[in-house]
């Protein structure tokens, strides 16, 4: 499994836990499975919206972004190529800066936890740190 | 690669089967088998509306929920102004402060000295609009007394009553109630005879009402 595989399966992942809190935020599910409700505390506050759109779209667009292009540097044309493993940097590095903004909030400000927010951080610097070995190995094919 | 298809299947079929097993948990309405008692012990609620409105809805909540803040802050005011004011509905608010919420206890006690003065509703806004002060400060009881005051209430006899803790019995007879009849989250209503246990937007409550008028016309 190269360092591709590896931040394709953890972007699938983040994606179902963006895709959930986003669906939550829509009104779609129902109670948040989040234990002491900090997940609701967060959501529900005025920074869990940019721009007018929920913050876990962002994960959800965030995330399939990632997973496409780590698909796409799988196939033969790319597997040699470099700019996959660039671009998977560039993307989990705006990712984890995002994600290190959004904990600020959370610890600093809204003053609650959001386990999956916590969890979507894990993933993502989990992405940013397989691509930046990746990118340093140097070896793009499995 | 063929594993590794597999893996991103596998993922696939978890995380796709979680969010379909959770939009069916809760959110959706369920039929009530058995009417809600309203003739016990307790305390019935505070009642704002007709009493010849066609549907009454049960509001189980707790004033540090913050999804009962989100409902009550974006849902509310239509409710109020589309549902209970033209008389269709007859709108019941039950206490049901939960344990995870550590100054739950003392905001529905602070409502029901505000209520004592004929203030509920003023201070059932009051907190709700501000839930995220009160809720993170270490000094509530001076933010209950100011949103008491701002609700319209007498300061004295409303710190007598907080003091005396006055209504904590019938609060806590009133939760413990209410968990008999099921209820675990919240906010949940009871409209007619559906349950629904998520907060609303006013369309997607709109619509369990007109059903709850059909069953009731019928």
């Amino acid at each position: 499994m190269n360092h591709r595989m590896v931040i394709a399966a953890l972007a699938l992942i983040g994606f179902f836990v963006a895709l959930y809190l986003w669906l939550w935020k829509l009104g779609v599910l129902g109670e948040m499975a989040c234990g002491a409700g900090g997940c609701e505390t967060v959501q529900l506050s005025e920074y869990a919206e940019l721009l007018g759109q929920p913050v876990a779209l962002y994960g959800v667009i965030g995330y399939l972004s990632i997973f496409a292009v780590s698909l796409v540097g799988l196939q033969p044309r790319w597997l040699s190529s470099k700019a996959p493993s660039v671009a998977l940097l560039v993307l989990s590095a705006m990712g984890v800066a995002f994600t290190a903004y959004l904990t600020y909030l959370e610890a600093a400000v809204i003053q609650a936890w959001c386990r999956w927010c916590i969890v979507s951080a894990v993933i993502i610097t989990a992405i940013a740190l397989t691509a930046l070995a990746g990118l340093r190995r140097g070896a793009y094919s499995s | 690669m063929k594993a590794f298809y597999g893996v991103l299947g596998l993922i696939a079929l978890v995380g796709g089967g979680a969010i379909w097993w959770a939009s069916g948990s809760g959110s959706g309405p369920q039929f009530i088998e058995q009417p809600v008692p309203l003739d016990t012990e307790a305390f019935p609620g505070y009642v704002m509306g007709s009493d010849s409105a066609t549907v009454e809805i049960v509001e189980y909540a707790d004033f540090q929920c913050p999804a009962c803040g989100h409902f009550a802050v974006l849902t509310g005011p239509d409710v109020k102004q589309r549902l209970v004011q033209t008389g269709l509905v007859r709108w019941r608010f039950r206490d049901f402060p939960l344990d995870i919420h550590d100054k739950a206890l003392a905001a529905h006690h602070a409502a029901a000295c505000a209520g004592e003065q004929g203030r509920f509703w003023e201070m059932h806004d009051q907190l709700f609009f501000n839930q995220g002060t009160w809720s993170r400060s270490n000094r509530p009881q001076r933010l209950f007394r100011d949103y008491a005051t701002a609700a319209g209430a007498e300061r004295d006899q409303f710190e007598d009553c907080m003091d005396e803790q006055r209504y904590l019995a019938r609060i806590q007879a009133t939760r413990n109630e209410v968990a008999t009849l099921g209820i675990a989250s919240t906010p949940t209503f009871d409209i007619g005879q559906l349950r629904v246990s998520s907060s609303l937007s006013y369309d997607s409550l709109k619509v369990l009402v007109d059903l709850a008028v059909e069953k009731a016309v019928q």
